[in-house]
């Protein structure tokens, strides 16, 4: 089972979490035009990458914020985790 | 190559089993080929066999990272069904049954095809209403499908839960009978054995670390025993898929997940039929071993790992047990988990790629067992004659950006959707 920190609860196990998706991907700007490809590639377009991943989980069964977790996909090892909002170097 | 039957079986009893034919050799790779198929798992050695067999092309290499069949083709459940409700899927699904009911002959190997029918549960007037009309979609493009109101389905699955006070009561059930299981290692070993007899090398243990590219078009691949020329080659790589896609710059609507499957003790007869419950995600057939073999959601998260998590498997048996209680009986015998190309409709990929003489075969989800025969066939098809054939138009590259989505109950790898 993942143990994963909330940065707003403290560690908590994997039951209590629902997964997002890749935290990677923006949206393309509103007030600009938008090309068929840049809609794709937001909506459907995944690196999903063997190792190191940037991720959204929402601490569901908890304080319900959605959170970013760094984890490596084939280890499973959850190197980091932030708040939605904050900025990762 | 030598023929196996009861003959051959008899005089290689006699002479104490010494003197049988490798089934296939361990070639070093040759210098250029016209079509190099990347992984070795059922549908890369299926479509191996067909380029052989269809398309009479014999130059071809199978260039596998591990040994043929240690992928996903040897980590199923072993279901095949054509049970799908839209044209794409229905009919290459009803195509590949047809392969299904021919391959020992075809292949001279026991497959261990056993049609025994699938039963998809019901557990509401709505999920009764909306199989009334998967079913009479089926058998539009002649796919057998019976609808079963809730005493059929007792007659049929009587160990099932058809107590008054359950969560999920069982309304009824819709039924492929022609649908069922087969020995999956059976097949991979079957294809790969046919398919040297006709002059394709099998190279194992070889990793592919590039590709060759020049003006558009696909020159070679680099690999870990040396560079290959190659004037075509098809990816058939599964959850790989997007690793060897990014060597190539490519971004695709895939993401890799992981699926989990386990099988009980083994235990006398007791289910003859495939059966999936309706209120969530589970299935479960009994194998020739008497094992009960089950299988459910994806972990639901990007995985790369092939073992899996116990919340998953927690959730799965629990739906497990409310459908057929005596399971909780049972002890577990195995678990194991595979890692799946997840497209973004649940439906998968056969196509030509911007890159000439690069062909994509990949986004089999949940299903890529069943699909092998006819994946192999339309993706021998594809890159023989550089072109899609009809029974996989549907299953092109570019329909999630014009928006000609295969809308199967398709969850994609969005499993929280459902």
């Amino acid at each position: 089972m993942l143990h994963i920190k909330c940065p707003h609860c403290g560690m908590r196990s994997q039951n209590e979490f629902s997964y997002g998706g890749d935290a990677t991907v923006k949206r393309p700007e509103l007030n600009k035009e938008v090309t068929d490809q840049e809609w794709d590639n937001f909506v459907y377009n995944r690196v999903s990458p063997r190792g190191k991943h940037l991720e959204l989980w929402q601490h569901l069964s908890g304080c319900r914020q959605w959170i970013k977790v760094e984890r490596d996909t084939a280890s499973h090892e959850i190197f980091k985790t932030y708040k939605a909002n904050e900025e990762i170097a | 190559m030598q023929k196996y039957s009861i003959f051959s079986l008899v005089k290689n009893a006699l002479t104490g089993h010494q003197n049988w034919d490798l089934a296939w050799k361990d070639p070093n790779p040759k210098e250029e080929y016209d079509v190099v198929i990347i992984g070795g798992g059922g549908h890369g050695l299926a479509t191996a066999y067909y380029l052989a067999k269809e398309h009479q092309i014999t130059k071809v290499a199978i260039i596998e990272k591990g040994w043929i069949g240690g992928g996903n083709v040897g980590r199923n459940t072993t279901i095949i069904r054509s049970n799908y409700m839209h044209d794409e899927n229905g009919l290459f699904s009803e195509f590949g049954m047809d392969l299904w009911r021919k391959m020992s002959q075809d292949l001279n190997y026991n497959v261990m095809f056993s049609p025994r029918g699938i039963i998809n549960l019901a557990h509401s007037d709505a999920q009764m209403n909306a199989y009334a009309r998967r079913g009479n979609s089926m058998r539009l493009n002649g796919i057998d499908a019976v609808l079963l109101n809730r005493e059929e389905v007792k007659e049929i699955i009587p160990m099932a839960d058809f107590s008054d006070n359950v969560r999920f009561p069982i309304f009824g059930g819709l039924m492929q009978p022609s649908a069922g299981t087969a020995r999956h290692d059976a097949v991979a070993w079957g294809y790969a054995r046919q398919a040297d007899s006709m002059g394709v090398d099998i190279i194992q243990n070889c990793e592919v670390t590039g590709f060759d590219v020049s003006a558009g078009k696909i020159k070679g691949i680099r690999t870990s025993r040396g560079n290959i020329k190659a004037k075509k080659v098809g990816l058939c790589v599964a959850g790989s898929t997007n690793i060897l896609a990014e060597k190539l710059n490519m971004t695709l609507p895939i993401e890799t997940h992981l699926l989990q499957a386990c099988v009980s003790e083994p235990v006398k007869p007791v289910l003859d039929k495939v059966v999936t419950f309706g209120a969530g995600h589970f299935y479960i057939s009994q194998s020739d071993k008497g094992e009960m073999v089950m299988g459910g959601d994806l972990d639901g998260y990007n995985s790369y790992a092939q073992r899996g998590n116990l919340p998953t498997l927690q959730h799965v048996l629990t739906e497990g047990i409310a459908m057929m209680p005596f399971l909780s009986k049972l002890k577990m015998l195995r678990t194991w988990g595979g890692i799946m190309d997840m497209s973004m409709d649940g439906s998968p990929i056969i196509d030509k790629t911007h890159i000439e003489g690069l062909y994509l075969n990949c986004g089999w989800c949940y299903g890529g067992f069943k699909a092998t025969p006819a994946s192999g066939w339309t993706f021998a098809h594809t890159i023989a004659q550089d072109r899609v054939h009809e029974l996989n138009a549907g299953y092109s590259l570019n329909r999630f950006s014009t928006g000609h989505l295969i809308d199967e109950k398709g969850l994609g790898t969005k499993t929280w959707i459902s």
